[in-house]
């Protein structure tokens, strides 16, 4: 049997121009519409800094403080932007300190491409200074990496390494390149990537799937609609808000999903999962059909498996087919992008309301408020709450600001309590939960979103894991408005410990630094506030500040988020206090 | 349940892709059985056949999981009944326990072995089989001063009518072709 391969049919320029792997590597950068990137130089990766200084006028390079910031800023502004992250780190510990960025971006699917330096192709194998197994170390958390060790191979891996970040289910993409390769000379063409044989980014959707979809869904009486990222991913917000509308189908939100539909839309019944809202937690029991939209069921969505959406039959729409009853079995999986299979269901469904189903949930909410929401957002004791610093903070951007946060009790609260008029909005470590994050993905939040106010909600914990990108944020003048939400605590596992563990808080308590005199060293502005008198003030000044500024709220030191559904437990068994 | 499954995979001939595939088990904490790797009879393209003890259930998001990696071109799982399969195993023993009498010799005949080299001191015997077959062999040829034992993981075809990756081959190319067009 011989080959049944297929060459692609190639449309090179005529004439190839003779530059370095380095040279070539900036044009593939030009070639790709890059225009900003993150990152830190260092050994490996110097031919390339050397060529990016002569290309100084096209592309734009941040220089960041810690190579895992590079990666957060490069997701922040992919996730805002919905175009490429672009970071570039030399080799060994800057390439290892980008891992936890890359594991992030993985499991978030976000599209960012990582430049990485390595030692020469002759040193290889040899425990070379900063020499690390950078493809083995990241293999398990890209969606696909590879080394260049030859300057001919920079203009197709690249190629390759854009298609297959931004297609199909996005995610991170590595390329190692030695510093011979950098150095070296090739005839350099450049034609973008349009497919791979071995990879298909969109799976065709099954028509017949869609009929059984529409059918289930026409019969419903109970139906809920679970919105992922996949929805803005796809660029899908119009066609699910069709489908939506014309269902009548009252519609949840994953913690990514959150902005692929205003928080105010009647059919939006509030967020999924552990801290989500009572209503989609307990009538994820009640319901009759689960139509699953671009997400993934993780385990903070759904609890203990054996005990979710019992009464219901469930629709998976997906574009990856890994992740069909990977978690939870799907009658009709649906597979293909949202985009294209949204309206397809929606031309095939009835016109419909679900008006006393919808009241279920209004009655939810209505519990939820008066024992929760209520006394969290409006607190009779003296002690600031972070869910009524949040609620004021997007009063003051008019609920069309950018949310970034970090991990912890804030990025709960600030998920709970955050409103959005327009997709594409937050920017949070939803998979790997990786404390750190905020910062430095604010960064690119804003660097991607200009015209957008950018607010990062960060707890005194996971702001002092990056916090050194302040100095980022002085260098670019990057006008981030950083709340502080401060309890010196590590809160989320003091109230685990709260909780689970009897209040034996080990090693859970921050004595902190004075978070304002490091923002001063910065020349960042600052105000702290300790008193709710106080609080409308700062945060009005705070929002019509020009640059960054750090609002510094000390909060109540042991206040727990609720709703919970507490780990291993089914959703239903959600507790508001 | 927890039963035998063959796996065979296709890929793209690059380096790093065993790591790439055995990652997927070693994540689950899966041990591999056997495994082996070679060119297909694709040009261009490898083949991997790897055996694991597993739940229908594991084994078919595991197919999921390989499939999902880039350079991967398809994977399929299949019970054992569903393919013919072979392993290779290499004994040496001393010429003295064939000079000896009779018993290696009728050993060898009985197991369908056979003598690949026979020199003053050693011989070789290759036995094709599954592995209780290759493991009895060794077994019986212990007594006789066996010094060496080899054995390979498994290879295997399996019985379906059309080929499954010549016909998805196919549609691709008309895919790509429609792509280009």
């Amino acid at each position: 049997m011989e080959a049944q391969t297929f060459q692609p049919v190639k449309k090179e320029q005529s004439t190839a121009v003779n530059i370095t792997g380095a040279e070539a590597l900036m044009e593939c950068l030009v070639q790709e519409g890059v225009e900003l990137m993150y990152g830190y130089p260092g050994g490996a990766i110097m031919p390339v800094y050397d060529a990016l200084y002569s290309y100084s006028d096209r592309l734009k390079h941040v220089l960041v403080r810690h190579e895992q910031g590079a990666v957060h800023a490069a997701q922040g502004y992919a996730r805002v932007t919905g175009d490429v992250g672009v970071c570039i780190v030399t080799s060994g510990p800057a390439a290892t300190n980008a891992v936890t960025g890359i594991a992030d971006a993985m499991i978030d699917s976000t599209p960012v491409v990582i430049i990485s330096g390595q030692v020469g192709s002759n040193l290889l194998g040899t425990d070379a200074f900063q020499e690390t197994d950078v493809i083995g170390i990241t293999q398990p958390v890209t969606k696909w990496n590879y080394q260049i060790t030859k300057a001919e191979d920079i203009p197709w891996a690249m190629a390759k390494a854009f298609y297959v970040a931004r297609s199909g289910r996005p995610g991170p993409v590595l390329i190692d390149i030695t510093k011979d390769a950098q150095f070296n000379k090739l005839d350099f063409r450049y034609q973008k990537m349009q497919s791979i044989r071995s990879y298909q980014p969109i799976p065709q959707p099954d028509l017949t799937k869609i009929n059984e979809a529409s059918h289930l869904i026409n019969l419903a009486k109970k139906p809920l609609a679970l919105v992922g990222q996949g929805v803005v991913l796809a660029n899908a917000e119009k066609e699910l808000m069709e489908f939506l509308e014309k269902t009548g189908i009252p519609a949840a939100w994953t913690i990514l999903g959150l902005s692929a539909m205003p928080t105010d839309h009647p059919l939006n019944v509030g967020m999924l999962g552990m801290h989500g809202n009572y209503g989609p937690n307990v009538k994820t029991n009640q319901a009759d059909l689960i139509i699953g939209i671009g997400m993934r069921f993780d385990d903070r969505v759904t609890g203990n498996t054996q005990k979710y959406a019992t009464n219901a039959r469930v629709i998976h729409m997906e574009i990856d087919p890994a992740e069909i009853n990977k978690i939870i079995h799907a009658e009709v999986p649906i597979l293909g992008t949202v985009k294209e299979t949204l309206p397809l269901l929606t031309e095939k469904v009835n016109k419909n309301e679900h008006t006393q189903w919808l009241e279920e949930f209004n009655a939810c909410y209505r519990i939820e408020n008066e024992r929760l929401i209520s006394k969290e957002l409006y607190p009779e004791k003296p002690e600031l709450t972070m869910g009524e610093v949040v609620r004021r903070v997007t009063e003051a951007f008019d609920d069309d600001a950018i949310m970034v946060t970090d991990v912890g009790q804030h990025q709960m609260v600030a998920t709970r309590y955050f409103k959005f008029k327009q997709s594409r909005s937050v920017v949070t470590s939803g998979g790997l939960g990786t404390m750190g994050f905020g910062l430095p993905a604010a960064i690119g939040a804003k660097m991607g979103a200009p015209d957008r106010h950018v607010c990062l909600f960060v707890g005194d914990g996971g702001f002092q894991m990056t916090i050194q990108e302040l100095g980022t944020i002085f260098q670019e003048k990057v006008p981030v408005k950083i709340v502080l939400l401060n309890n010196n605590f590590l809160g989320m596992v003091r109230q685990w410990q709260e909780l689970f563990f009897d209040f034996r808080y080990a090693q859970t308590e921050l004595i902190n630094p004075d978070f304002q005199t490091i923002a001063k060293g910065y020349h960042i502005p600052s105000i702290k506030v300790t008193e709710r008198e106080n609080l409308d003030d700062a945060i009005k000044t705070m929002a019509e500040s020009d640059g960054p500024f750090l609002l510094e709220v000390v909060v109540e030191k042991e206040g727990n988020v609720f709703p919970m559904v507490p780990s291993g437990a089914s959703v239903e068994d959600i507790r508001l206090e | 349940m927890k039963e035998e499954f063959t796996l065979t995979v296709y890929s793209e001939n690059v380096v790093g892709l065993l790591n790439q595939v055995t990652t997927v088990f070693t994540r689950r904490h899966i041990n591999i059985e056997s495994m082996t790797a070679s060119a297909s009879a694709i040009k261009g393209i490898h083949k991997f056949t790897i055996v694991i003890f597993t739940t229908h259930e594991q084994v078919e998001k595991l197919v999921g999981q390989i499939e999902k990696r880039i350079d991967v071109l398809k994977a399929y799982y299949f019970r054992t009944n569903e393919i013919v399969y072979q392993e290779i195993a290499l004994y040496k023993v001393p010429t003295k326990s064939l000079l000896d009498g009779n018993e290696v010799e009728q050993l060898v005949r009985k197991n369908g072995a056979r003598i690949l080299e026979l020199t003053d001191e050693y011989a070789i015997i290759q036995k094709t089989g599954h592995k209780e077959e290759t493991q009895d062999l060794y077994e019986k040829l212990q007594p006789y001063g066996l010094t060496q034992f080899t054995r390979s993981g498994r290879v295997a075809v399996n019985r379906l009518k059309k080929e499954p990756l010549t016909t998805w081959l196919k549609t691709l190319t008309e895919d790509r072709l429609k792509v280009q067009a």
